[in-house]
């Protein structure tokens, strides 16, 4: 479990997190999101215990990061952004390294080892130094040093930044296979990583919480959300269609490639509706999708508002 | 004390797994021979001790041990380590000492790896192998002041060749410290007590007694105090400057 309470870190005049708290048990994967500067790094260096707070506390599976220091970071796997590592060692001598100041021994040691390289697939570098491997073998490594002792709770900032596709695609599913008894927070840009991984997001800016909720939840807040998207091979003739559905509040048509977006009037669920309203007219229509809602425009939204806001105090 | 085992033994691994080692070695080795054999008449003196051997220590610490210091911090703050190795169940203590337990038993390889030299003086007659015993240990003891310097200006500043220079610069100071040219320089600045106790701080006067066989108490806590208070100035530093 994570906890923090009014957590706050000031770097002279500029305050980097201001009173942050929030709360993450076993089993949530928690995304942090927000624009570069916005304080994801420096909450998360803090609950690692590299930065101490400027007031407030918070607590990492159940020790205080500022009066347990040590029993914090034993309970905790930390990769900090852009996974730093000695470049001189082999991958295997940094993870017995690692093993070595975790105290691990014996048999369990030789498992947690094994189990950390089968599952980042690192067994064909084990004995090449981490300097001469590709930018994604060394965040996997990374990535292996901060599970090994496989901690209870796990804080990764930006774990899948500078992987391919395929390789980001792994790293989302060792997340997920270890949430269901761990407590997790990762940092990240990507939007649908939130979706892929995060049972919670907190987005912060200017060192604020501005939202707290579930990916779904977020969605909602979106203006996609319920909206109807149509491309039709005669556009003028489908928008006339659309025009009679009563629920629909604004019509808008991409001029690039002509798709058709109807926007809902709020709370009212309008795709049957459009749906039928096409067949009654008989137009023609390609395709035809209810929108979830797009985070993007969520994340855009919330923190630009956030960003104006503090412009004009 | 694990924790610094740790730490102590990754770093001397690392001096070992890059080139530095190998050539700090070669270039001590061939330093301290020349010096000793060229400027200390070795030959020419007709006696039997190390004399001309140890005198150029001081001299040879004074580029060496820096180049070996500047990397300890400021590497891993450049290359975000530090991050890694201080959110590792290690406390501050431990990872400021072990890093210089391990610096300082590289530097006692090269001193050890001088053994030539102790065989040669006994091949060659009958030296006092005690105040030759001393005079490695007085080595070994200034090499850490050095180096406990060198560790907390590598944890200020995340450039090495800054980190060099400064450390020079600061060594030099403390080794002349006794001299008329550091001490003309304070004595127009600041009142005699002063000039007298940066007097005392002089490497060269502490290490010269040591040398001569004469292990006086007061030159080794001098020495020791200097690794400690340097070292406790480096997690100061390191903990200030974490932020940046």
């Amino acid at each position: 479990m994570i906890e923090t309470r009014q957590l706050t870190r000031r770097y002279g005049d500029l305050t980097a997190v201001d009173a942050i708290t929030f709360k993450v048990e076993p089993g949530q994967v928690l995304g942090f999101l927000g624009p570069n500067g916005a304080g994801k790094s420096t909450t998360m260096k803090i609950l690692a215990g590299f930065l101490s707070p400027t007031s407030g506390s918070a607590t990492v599976a159940g020790f205080d990061i500022e009066t347990q220091p040590l029993e914090a970071k034993r309970a905790l796997g930390y990769l900090p952004e852009g996974a730093p590592s000695y470049g001189e060692m082999s991958v295997r001598e940094f993870l017995d390294f690692i093993a070595d100041v975790r105290g691990l021994t014996g048999d369990l040691r030789d498992k947690r080892l094994d189990d950390a390289v089968e599952r980042l697939h690192l067994d064909g570098v084990r004995e090449q130094p981490i300097d001469t491997l590709s930018k994604g073998f060394k965040r996997r490594v990374g990535l292996a040093g901060a599970i090994l002792h496989d901690p209870k709770v796990l804080i990764l900032d930006e774990p899948t930044d500078g992987l391919d596709p395929n390789q980001k695609q792994e790293v989302r599913t060792l997340i997920n296979a270890m949430a269901r008894d761990k407590t997790i927070i990762i940092s990240t840009h990507l939007l649908e990583e939130v979706h892929a991984v995060c049972s919670r997001a907190i987005i912060i800016a200017a060192g604020r919480i501005l939202v707290d909720a579930t990916p779904g939840e977020l969605e909602a807040r979106s203006r996609y959300h319920q909206a109807v998207s149509l491309t039709a091979a005669n556009v003028q003739e489908a928008k006339e269609a659309l025009s009679r559905v009563a629920d629909i509040a604004a019509i808008e048509i991409d001029p690039q490639d002509n798709r058709i977006t109807a926007f809902p009037k709020p709370g009212r669920a309008i795709f049957v509706a459009v749906s039928d309203a096409l067949k009654a007219q008989g137009v023609a229509v390609r395709e035809l999708a209810l929108e979830p809602g797009r985070l993007d425009e969520v994340f855009r939204t919330i923190t630009q508002g956030a960003v104006g806001k503090e412009a004009r105090t | 004390m694990s924790g610094t085992r740790t730490i102590f033994k990754r770093e001397l691994h690392s001096y070992f797994a890059t080139p530095v080692a190998y050539v700090f070695i070669v270039i001590f080795l061939l330093l301290s021979g020349a010096f000793t054999f060229y400027l200390g008449n070795f030959y020419e003196r007709g006696q039997a001790d190390l004399q001309p051997f140890f005198n150029f220590h001081p001299w040879l610490y004074l580029f060496l041990v820096p180049a070996v210091s500047m990397r300890l911090w400021a590497e891993e703050r450049k290359s975000g380590t530090i991050e890694f190795l201080l959110t590792l169940p290690v406390t501050m203590w431990q990872a400021v000492f072990g890093k210089f337990l391990a610096a300082w038993a590289f530097i006692a390889i090269a001193l050890v790896l001088t053994f030539p030299i102790w065989l040669t003086v006994n091949y060659l007659g009958s030296p006092d192998n005690g105040v030759i015993v001393a005079s490695y240990l007085g080595s070994l003891l200034m090499a850490g002041a050095f180096l406990a310097i060198g560790s907390c200006i590598s944890a200020a500043t995340r450039n090495q060749v800054v980190a060099f220079i400064l450390t020079v610069v600061i060594c030099f100071v403390l080794l002349l410290a006794g001299f008329p040219l550091v001490l003309d320089f304070f004595s127009a600045i600041a009142p005699q007590g002063i000039v007298d106790a940066i007097a005392g701080l002089s490497f060269l006067t502490h290490f010269a007694s040591i040398s001569k066989g004469v292990i006086d108490l007061r030159d080794l806590i001098y020495f020791v105090l200097m690794i400690g208070v340097w070292l406790y100035a480096t997690a100061v530093v390191i903990d200030l400057k974490k932020a940046a």
